[in-house]
């Protein structure tokens, strides 16, 4: 589930941005947007669509189902704290700072993504080729998917980084090899 | 003889005024974008700072206080949205100001979820 927290919903978002900046730079430039036909319009509504649903996506996962594991609280009487990522990293103050300041960040500002993506897609949906007459809209609609860009790709760094340093290991285990015979 | 084209020339559409579908839907959905924004990080310094108030923000106790933070941030976003929209939805806005204010509240918002700016508030 982390897997598909992080490198399924999270890692197609980050490889998504690099499509729908391109195109809605390309569409913010003067003169360009009316050299968009119909079909590219609609493929760029649909586009945006899709990166907002994998970015609600990634933060509800995140949230809901891999965050509880993390955060989760070791019994009385436990010493062993791998389970518990968050109590592994607070446990000493050389990892402290990924929890302190990577995953307290983290955790919050992941969520402008999903909100600025559909904000963006709905704009670019409503408004359609009318967006030609709208340079300041586009100008915001850019400005917002560059910083969701920006957090998701913070968010997701820190993510991977500290799940490498103390990984969660919530949910089922899932075994791809065979194993001991 | 021709209707007038719309045009992209950047000196004649740089207001957004005389447009078929007039900008008030898109300010208010920049708007309110931005607000919900400055919101999660308003409520995340908010119930750091606060325990009481992050007892409250605790929706779903596995996820603790965040489930809150950011469930209240886009309830004020999307009320927000759909308030503007109405007001504003039929009117042509200026979208320099809009604009503005959307970065304003964005910045703001990215600042306050910084975790060691939200400790230099609250003076940690």
């Amino acid at each position: 589930m982390t897997a598909l927290h992080g490198m399924g919903c999270g890692g197609l978002l980050l490889l998504g941005f690099s499509g729908a900046l391109i195109e809605l730079y390309r569409i913010c430039a003067p003169g360009r947007f009316s050299l968009l036909n119909e079909f590219e319009r609609k493929l760029l509504r649909l586009y945006l669509i899709a990166m907002a649903v994998l970015a609600w996506g990634t933060v509800l996962s995140g949230a809901y189902i891999v965050y509880p594991w993390y955060r989760a609280r070791p019994p009385a009487g436990v010493t062993d704290y791998a389970p518990y990522p968050q109590q592994t990293l607070l446990a000493t103050p050389a990892t402290a700072g990924w929890h302190n300041l990577g995953m307290e960040w983290k955790e919050h500002v992941a969520w402008f993504a999903p909100i600025a993506l559909t904000m963006a897609a709905y704009v670019v949906a409503k408004y359609g080729s009318d967006l030609r007459r709208h340079r300041h809209v586009r100008e915001a609609v850019l400005a917002f998917m560059v910083a969701a860009f920006m957090v998701s790709v913070m968010a997701g760094t820190l993510g991977a980084l500290i799940n490498k340093k103390a990984p969660v290991q919530g949910g089922a285990v899932i075994n791809f090899m065979g194993g001991t015979k | 003889m021709n209707a007038p084209q719309p045009s992209d020339d950047p000196q004649k559409t740089g207001h957004d005024a005389g447009s078929e579908i007039p900008n008030g839907a898109a300010a208010a959905a920049i708007l309110s974008a931005a607000a919900g924004c400055f919101c999660i990080g308003l409520f995340g310094l908010l119930g750091d700072a606060l325990p009481a108030l992050a007892r409250c923000f605790n929706f779903y106790n596995p996820t603790g206080p965040l489930s809150g933070v950011t469930t209240s941030a886009i309830v004020v976003w999307l009320a927000l949205w759909s308030i503007l929209s109405r007001t504003w939805g039929d009117k042509s806005l200026p979208m320099g100001k809009i604009n503005a204010s959307s970065f304003l509240l964005l910045g703001v918002g990215l600042l306050l979820s910084f975790p060691p700016f939200g400790d230099f508030l609250q003076g940690k």
